[in-house]
């Protein structure tokens, strides 16, 4: 580690040590070169500076603005999966006290175009247009129709009350099996249920899997679920009729993508639309899409000429807030009587709801897990087939971690399957069969690049940390005991940072790249200015932190100001899991930058070659002895006040701004793998979940508690998944359980302790070497529990396929009803 | 989720509540802890004109015990009852039965009398009052009557409960000499509502089992006493065909219904193995 280590710099900040948490040990080896970064802060679990704030209430919310002549809508909903709106009536409703307007649907397309979500890229993807608000007919129950604006949001409540609707219900398509039969087709004019579907195979697959001694094959469910953000979905859309402009406040996590999208179907020149993040309380994913009712609250504040605030409470979330899996999978895994795997064989199908979701489209999902199942492993023959369809449920698309919990589940359930066939231990099966370490830069038969892994450093890690033998032979004496008790492995690999192939190649006008701007203010403080979002996750912290080492000031004297296209540099925003790794690399360009340029000011004042100076600790020092030569106040006082004194050509660059865009691979991967250990209590179905280990390599750790804590929210929803989680529909599609007191979220008194380790190998393709953390947690648990609770099964000859793995299901399985 | 408008109203004395409920009939709500009733309002499933608070009526909370029973006024908080010396030492099957009702942060605002009032049949405390016998008091301008709590749940959310009556105070009768309680609940997340529980309540002389006691929660309209069962135990030794004969006899007392996640077959299932549990702890 030395050749990172700095000394002047770590006393330079020792005096302030009482500032910094004291950086924990976290399981962290740093196996891989280290990447170039000066060492201070990055790699320190430095607490984010806006904790406090939020833990004091003192955060602010879209929801918290209070506007003069603010306008409240409410939608009315449509009760029905599937119905023809045969007569609608707002007359009544209009007339009732403090209602401002009430539109439908043809009244806002009139100042909201329609929109399609497809891509060039997912070829032969299709969707119907999509309007703000529905115009005769409803493809989902709480769709909506009409729009309520009123002075107060109880007023417009009320007045919902008064709205007459008679509906001419139509058949409904709720089973996905149902919808790819096309028996009845819910978009006549697309000529079938199908959205789209790919499929995919390697050079003589066929002939490879025919030599492989032993092929098993299981079919898996999903249940659909949903990610509950703690702050619901917000908008607060203010028109401004004398500029002809748009300021629309969003718990959005793409405030560029919306300004482009509210520009373009509201008709408002780019430049005349500004998107700004308050506080965002949780986003999952949940926030990086167009729900029609937000567009139509912007629409509302057009046509109204007053700003107009939309809050989904909890109903209309389950009802509305994109959905996400629901997948039936069938795989098959050939290998060799030795272990070593031939090929995976998958057959996917998923349902999204009646439309596919703009901008970034509902058939990224499917072909995540196209693209990732298998992916830890060496096989080299792959076939896949998978089909996305349309049905009469609320809409899904990309929820955390899409699509990797599907394939990691799938590929891991079938690996332990085939382990347990052939008699071998399930860790050695995955030893045998896992990407060797140094087999990269490695080409996957999916198509995908792998720059470095490291799958064989983390499984021994892993092994270790959890004492696997241990446990095992733990297990092994509590059957005695009639206690079944189970351990679940699931190795994974997870998208992170990824390229313009993500969206950008497909024609959406979603950025790759991310910027930063960094200021010397005249006082010596530095503002940062990034493109990417804070969503609650800590990247401001992150930020501060990469900002503070690579302009050489300690963290207290740096802002961070996030989410308002009318202040940052332009970018993508916070999805993929690219914040870190994307902004990050960007804001250490721009602070490397910055502090090029105070060293350029620092020799012109000192009249002394540049290359003497440094900057450690708010100082312009000189490199070799660290002596002082000119606080960054002073810097600031000279370039901004008294230019005057500086040499007649010389102009000071005291704010600089830098981008990054990834475009060796279309995706930084990274790897992991997940254990977990539960109990089964045999008689009532009842799971227990014991314990979880995670051992990640997400490249340079920046932060090591916020990483952490990335890895543990994950696995919590991914333990949801697993465990608890499902929007249950009735045949009629009617959502069964769409209330917090139903659809149950998984809390942290059933939630199991998780330890977490990492190997790093920074990714090389950035010189802060920081690949993305957000998801692997979700990724990997479900097929972690997956595994652990059919292990524990294993005795009885029992397996379960469907998640969540209910008491029912368990008991199903065990034959106990 | 905005409830619509409603007046509110906190009487200092029972009659002024009386007599509220009187001028406003169907159109008035009594309002306890709020735990059950505001979600209720907010999500417009109700829309009462006016709530008729009852936290300043002086007497109705409390802890007592008079003679031979426990009295505990309705308003008593569920986090006042899990942590009452007197609930632990007369009926500790309400003790074991508290913590399982939602969270502290419920149970420090939720009572007693709303919960009775309200009787979601998944509740704990309906079917601790049947097991223990209870009786519930009621009083309305009219005095006070009393309904033993077998006869107090009459279906889904129904009760004994008239026109203009509030419930003022549960009497329990104090555990006696050799009584032994238990409380089991099945629940998938802690604090939720039960899939399925079982208060359970007998005399033990030796092994042998007496006056039992079998309430099941979360299987039917109301609590559901396991007569089959009770009759299947009782005067016997609590050994393993007992259990067994108490087992198959819940699969004729009990005609659950299956919930959104939980079959009917599966909560018949799930009864049969906690009357075994019970038993194991009533005899543990
Ligand atoms: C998240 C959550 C989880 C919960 N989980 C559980 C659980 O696991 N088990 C459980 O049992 N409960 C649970 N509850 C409900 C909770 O126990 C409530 O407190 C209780 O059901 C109602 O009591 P309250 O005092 O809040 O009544 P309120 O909500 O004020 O009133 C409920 C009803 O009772 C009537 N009422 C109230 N007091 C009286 C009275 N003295 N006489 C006549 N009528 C009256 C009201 O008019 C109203 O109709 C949960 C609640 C929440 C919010």
């Amino acid at each position: 580690m030395n050749d990172r280590i700095d000394p002047h710099r770590l006393d330079a900040l020792a005096p302030q040590a009482s500032e910094v948490e004291a950086p924990p040990k976290p399981g962290t080896t740093k196996t891989a070169k280290p990447a170039k970064t000066q060492v201070g802060y990055v790699g320190q679990s430095v607490p984010r500076a806006n904790a406090k704030r939020l833990l004091q209430g003192r955060g602010a919310y879209t929801d918290d603005l209070k506007f003069p002549r603010l306008a409240h809508v409410v939608f009315f909903r449509s009760p029905h999966a599937h119905a023809r709106l045969k007569k609608l009536d707002l007359s009544r409703a209009a007339r009732q006290p403090g209602v401002i307007a009430a539109f439908d649907g043809r009244a806002i397309a009139d100042y909201c175009t329609p929109w399609v979500a497809v891509l060039g890229h997912l070829k032969g993807i299709k969707s119907p247009p999509q309007y703000a608000v529905a115009i005769d007919r409803a493809c989902w129950q709480g769709e909506a129709v009409a729009a309520i604006v009123a002075e107060t949001r109880a007023q417009a409540e009320d007045a919902l009350g008064h709205v007459v609707a008679e509906w001419e219900e139509l058949p409904v398509v709720t089973d996905m099996e149902d919808a790819l039969a096309n028996r009845t087709v819910i978009h006549p004019e697309l000529g079938d249920n199908i959205c789209f579907a790919r499929s995919f195979e390697t050079e003589g697959f066929d002939a490879a899997m025919k030599k492989a001694d032993l092929v098993v094959e299981e079919t898996y469910g999903f249940g659909r679920h949903t990610g509950v953000t703690m702050e619901s979905r917000v908008i607060l859309a203010d028109y401004n009729a004398a500029e002809h402009s748009l300021t629309v406040y969003h718990a959005t996590q793409a405030p560029h993508m919306m300004q482009d999208i509210f520009s373009r179907h509201l008709n408002i020149p780019e430049a005349n639309v500004r998107v700004i993040c308050k506080d965002v309380g949780g986003s999952f994913g949940i926030k990086v899409h167009v729900y029609p009712d937000e567009m139509a609250t912007a629409a509302l504040s057009v046509m109204l000429r007053r700003p107009v605030k939309f809050v989904a409470d909890r109903l209309e979330s389950f009802l509305t807030d994109i959905h996400a899996r629901e997948h039936k999978a069938t795989v098959r895994l050939a290998c060799m009587k030795d272990g070593t795997i031939v090929g995976f064989d998958l057959d996917d199908l998923t349902a999204i709801g009646p439309y596919s979701v703009y901008p970034r489209t509902s058939g990224i999902e499917g072909n995540q897990v196209v693209n990732l199942t298998g992916g830890p492993y060496a096989h080299k023959a792959y076939r896949a087939k998978m089909n996305v369809v349309f049905t009469n449920k609320n809409v899904t698309c990309q929820y955390r971690a899409v699509g990797h919990p599907i394939a990691v589940a799938l590929t891991e359930a079938i690996v332990d399957l085939a382990a347990q066939k052939l008699g071998m231990d399930p860790a050695e099966f995955r030893r045998k069969n896992l990407i060797a370490d140094d087999a990269y830069p490695y080409s996957f038969p999916s198509g995908l690049k792998f720059e470095k892994l490291s799958h064989h450093q983390c499984l021994d890690k892993l092994l270790a940390l959890m004492d696997y033998t241990g446990l095992r032979a733990e297990q092994a004496a509590l059957r005695k005991q009639g206690i079944h008790r189970g351990i679940g492995l699931a190795a994974m690999i997870e998208v992170t940072n990824p390229s313009p192939a993500f969206y950008g190649v497909g024609g959406a006008r979603i950025s790759a790249q991310d910027g930063a701007t960094v200021r010397l203010e005249p006082t010596g403080m530095v503002t940062c200015l990034v493109s990417v979002t804070e969503q609650g996750q800590g990247t401001e912290g992150v930020f501060t932190q990469v900002c503070a080492d690579a302009v050489g000031v300690s963290i207290d004297k740096v802002r961070v100001i996030t989410g308002d296209t009318g202040v940052t540099p332009y970018g993508g925003g916070t999805w993929a899991s690219r914040g870190a790794g994307i902004g990050g690399e960007a804001v250490l360009q721009a602070g490397k930058a910055l502090r090029a340029n105070i060293l350029d000011i620092a020799a012109a004042v000192l009249q002394v070659d540049r290359a003497t100076l440094d900057v450690r600790a708010n100082s312009v020092v000189d490199k070799a002895s660290g002596e002082e030569r000119l606080p960054l106040a002073e810097v600031g006082r000279i370039g901004y006040f008294r230019p005057d004194t500086l040499p007649m050509k010389f102009q000071a660059e005291l704010t600089v701004t830098r981008h990054y865009t990834p475009r060796e691979y279309g995706f930084t991967f990274t790897n992991g793998i997940q254990a977990s250990y539960v109990e089964v209590d045999t008689d009532t179905g009842f799971v227990k979940l014991l314990r979880h280990w995670c051992v990640e390599d997400c490249g340079t750790v920046i932060n090591p508690l916020l990483v952490d804590e990335q890895i543990r929210g994950g696995i919590v929803q991914g333990i949801g998944a697993a465990m608890l989680e499902e929007c249950l529909y009735s045949a009629e599609g009617q959502l069964l359980n769409g209330s917090l007191a139903d659809y149950l979220v998984p809390m942290t008194g059933d939630t199991p302790d998780i330890e977490i380790a990492h190997v790093s190998t920074p990714t090389r393709q950035s010189e802060l070497g920081a690949k993305g953390v957000g998801e692997a947690g979700t990724a990997g648990a479900p097929g972690a529990v997956m595994n652990a609770i059919n292990d524990a099964l294993a005795p009885f000859d029992a397996r379960v396929r469907v998640q969540p793995f209910t008491p029912e299901r368990i008991l199903k399985a065990l034959g106990k009803i | 989720m905005k409830p619509s408008a409603f007046a509110y109203a906190r009487p200092r004395a029972l009659e002024e509540a009386f007599a509220l409920l009187d001028k406003h009939g169907e159109n008035a709500k009594l309002l306890a802890g709020g735990q059950s009733l505001l979600a209720s309002l907010n999500m417009r499933l109700a829309a009462p004109e006016i709530l008729v608070d009852i936290g300043a009526i002086p007497g109705l909370d409390g802890i007592a015990v008079r003679g031979q029973t426990l009295v505990i006024g309705a308003r008593t908080t569920h986090r006042a009852i899990e942590r009452s010396e007197a609930v632990a030492k007369h009926a500790p099957l309400l003790a074991q039965a508290a913590p399982h009702i939602a969270h502290v942060a419920i149970r420090n605002a939720g009572t007693l009398g709303g919960s009775l009032a309200m009787a979601d049949p998944a509740a704990e405390w309906p079917a601790c009052c049947v097991a223990l016998q209870a009786t519930i008091v009621v009083t309305s301008k009219k005095g006070e009557r009393r309904v033993a709590a077998t006869d107090f749940f009459k279906d889904l959310y129904t009760t004994a409960l008239g026109a203009g009556e509030l419930i003022t105070a549960v009497e329990i009768p104090c555990v006696e000499k050799g009584e032994r309680h238990a409380f089991l609940e099945l629940v998938r997340r802690r604090g939720d509502y039960a899939i399925v529980g079982l208060a359970a309540r007998a005399r033990l002389k030796g092994k042998t089992l007496s006056g039992v006691q079998l309430v099941y929660l979360g299987v039917g309209v109301t609590p559901v006493q396991a007569k089959g069962a009770m009759a299947a135990l009782e005067g016997k030794t609590a050994d393993d065909a007992a259990i067994r004969a108490a087992q198959d006899a819940i699969a004729r007392d009990l005609e659950p219904n299956a919930d959104i996640y939980t079959s009917a077959e599966a909560k018949r299932h799930l009864a049969r193995v906690l009357v075994a549990r019970a038993v194991a702890a009533l005899v543990g």
